[in-house]
């Protein structure tokens, strides 16, 4: 493969990407574009957001050799990297924090963000409380529901949390609000986006935040084996613990780059969240990329017990990704992800998030068809803490 | 000259501001659409933007928002809404403007949807979420079919940029009132009607202004500044209550005569 260099100045990976926004919103991303690119360069920006990764999140996280999976699986042998020993639990406060200092950067005191399971409105209302910033955060009704522990959490770090009532009451209407939200106070308000998605340049600032991920995982890995593994694999709700995995490996053809998105009930059913596998292109939240949609573009519901993946839409560089063929795209129902919640459990003493229990799931397949000289690295996004009381619920349900 | 240009001239040549209402089609069901243009033409409309049904219309507020809904709940599709623009053609003289996001245009494939509304007459298209940076997808196949594509500003918009967005502009061009999404209002800021008066400086084609605007003494206020208004959550809600008395008062503001030339 040739250097790759997307997405291109105007913040298109081919055909993907782009800033489809109502025109109040240009001055902001405009301005959000010219400052991230000066950061990108500035050593005064990166010491301070190094520092806090390894201050205040706890990193590098390790590289850590699942042997009892691995004898489980009877293939490949298999490597978590343990993004949920991060700080507040996964991985999305690697850009929580990026993007904070951005906007204290920029001047701007108050933060906006959307929230699925919880997660990424815990990491912002985290940042905010650190740099004393003030945090709003939407969030669905129905994941308000799931996640109700850590709407707690936001609050107890000072966040306000706002309910979102409106579709399908999940994350794309959280969205929804917090871009309705940042339309109205943009002069003083930054959209701290939580995924590879939106407007340029949040896909392409939110991958470089999360590289850390990948860059952590190739110098681990090289400096353990004195070779990359064959496969990585991630699980993708927007897609941005899988780019922030894949980035760093995306010209090292060798190494098979494996996104996994929620199957729910089946890809062959209404009731799903699997945009790649079965989604088309489509313009939606500031950007063209793989959506669930009916023939008339309406945006369909997507459906998933993890409320990190339940999501209609897919980054637009995992929607290049797939279409250039360097990354390949699976998926996994909620029942062999609840299984998987509870194997990792079992086996190695790690309760995994439901959304990383899908590419657990995907990777004890994968292994099974490797021999056991090859190697996989798993993207741990985060801990299961948060899902216990849901997994609890359906398991005493009766579901299985 | 495009139709949506031409009602634009007359306006202007009799000295009179510009009144366009916005309604959500298939709103009380696609098949009260014709209706409701009669309607809103007899009440002096200069134009009418007739609003397509999005699941995620993130540029705009409750009123539409439920409308919306009420629409797609109806069964209400954009083939379905220009089968009905095309029959109501007969029937309504005053220029129809598409107003839709860009995802069902996308669906419904960009060739395909330029080709269908300029049969069915369609003079011009507001898409909220294609600016500038991102029309080229659609823009030279409107203008080769001579179908406006109405082009907007806001008060974040830069003057050097309001400047080179009106001189692509044909048709009119739409002032956002506020920083914010659509929805009735009770007051304008201060700033708002020197963003209106820059932007009538620059722009070589009708300036007007919509989002938020609800009430006669808005309207006369504001047209002080620009060619005239948009007023959409209002009417939606008029219609939504059956009170075409108020309707009427309020597209009368402008001291239309009943019928336009
Ligand atoms: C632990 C965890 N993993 C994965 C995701 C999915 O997001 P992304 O695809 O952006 O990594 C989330 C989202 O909330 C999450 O909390």
């Amino acid at each position: 493969m040739n250097t790759y260099t997307l997405p291109d100045q105007t913040g298109h990976f081919g055909i993907f990407g782009g800033r489809f926004v109502p025109e109040t919103l240009m001055k902001a991303v405009t301005q959000l574009e010219q400052a991230y690119l000066e950061a990108k360069n500035d050593p005064v920006f990166q010491s301070k957001f190094k520092r806090l990764l390894e201050e205040y999140v706890g990193r590098a996280t390790p590289l850590y050799y699942a042997e009892n999976l691995t004898k489980y699986a009877g293939g490949a042998q298999i490597y978590l990297k343990r993004e949920d020993l991060n700080h507040t639990g996964a991985h999305k406060i690697n850009n929580a924090i990026g993007q904070a200092l951005l906007a204290t950067k920029m001047g701007k005191r108050k933060i906006v963000a959307e929230t699925g399971a919880g997660q990424h409105g815990v990491a912002t209302a985290t940042v905010c409380a650190l740099l004393n910033l003030e945090c709003i955060v939407f969030m669905g009704e129905e994941d308000i529901k799931r996640q109700a522990l850590n709407v707690f959490r936001m609050e107890l770090l000072g966040a306000k949390v706002v309910s979102v009532t409106s579709g399908s009451a999940t994350l794309k209407d959280a969205v929804n609000e917090a871009l309705r939200y940042w339309v109205a106070n943009v002069d003083d308000t930054h959209y701290l986006l939580g995924s590879v998605m939106g407007p340029h340049p949040f896909p392409m600032m939110v991958r470089d935040f999360q590289s850390v991920i990948g860059s952590e995982t190739k110098q681990q890995f090289l400096a353990r084996n004195g070779r990359l593994p064959e496969a990585v694999v991630a699980c993708i709700g927007g897609g941005s613990n899988a780019m922030g995995m894949f980035y760093p490996f995306i010209e090292d053809n060798e190494v098979k780059l494996f996104g996994v998105e929620a199957a729910g009930q089946g890809v062959e059913t209404a009731f799903h969240a699997a945009s790649l596998t079965k989604g088309s292109p489509g313009v939606l939240h500031g950007s063209l990329m793989y959506l669930l949609q009916n023939e008339d573009g309406q945006i369909q519901e997507a459906h998933s017990i993890s409320a990190g993946l339940d999501y209609p839409g897919v980054g637009p560089e995992h929607s290049y990704l797939k279409e250039s063929g360097r990354a390949a795209y699976r998926s996994v129902t909620d029942e062999d992800a609840l299984e998987a919640f509870q194997l990792l459990s079992k086996v190695e003493g790690i309760i995994p998030a439901l959304e990383s229990a899908h590419a657990i799931a995907f990777a004890l397949k994968l292994a099974a068809e490797m021999g056991p000289d090859k190697n996989i690295v798993v993207c741990l996004s985060g801990r299961g803490d948060k899902d216990v009381d849901a997994v609890k619920a359906r398991l005493e349900g009766g579901n299985r | 000259m495009n139709v949506v240009e031409r009602a634009f001239g007359l306006v202007k040549e009799a000295g009179r501001k510009a009144f366009v209402p916005y309604i959500m089609a298939g709103d009380g069901g696609l098949e009260s659409l014709t209706d409701r243009l009669i309607l809103l033409e007899k009440f002096g409309a200069t134009a009418i933007e007739v609003g397509v049904p999005f699941s995620d219309p993130v540029a705009d507020g409750p009123t539409i928002q439920r409308a919306g809904i009420r629409a797609l709940k109806g069964g209400t599709t954009l083939k379905g809404i220009i089968a009905e623009l095309e029959k109501a053609r007969e029937a309504v003289s005053v220029p129809i403007i598409l107003m839709t996001y860009l995802n069902p245009i996308y669906a419904y494939g960009i060739k395909s949807f330029v080709k269908d509304i300029q049969r069915a007459g369609v003079g011009g298209c507001i898409i909220p979420d294609l600016p500038l940076e991102e029309e080229s997808i659609i823009a030279p196949k409107l203008e080769e079919a001579e179908v406006e594509l109405i082009r907007l500003v806001t008060p974040t918009t830069p003057i050097e940029r309001i400047e080179q967005i009106a001189s692509k502009g044909s048709g009119f061009l739409y002032a956002v009132t506020v920083k914010g999404i659509t929805g009735a209002r009770n007051g304008f800021d201060e700033e708002l009607f020197s963003f209106l008066q820059k932007t009538k400086e620059v722009s070589s084609i009708p300036v007007l202004a919509g989002f938020g605007i609800s009430s006669p003494e808005q309207i006369s206020h504001l047209t002080q500044y620009c060619d005239g208004v948009v007023v959409g959550s209002k009417i939606i809600e008029l219609f939504n209550n059956n009170d075409l008395k108020e309707m009427k008062e309020l597209m009368s503001a402008l001291n239309h005569s009943s019928k336009m030339a």
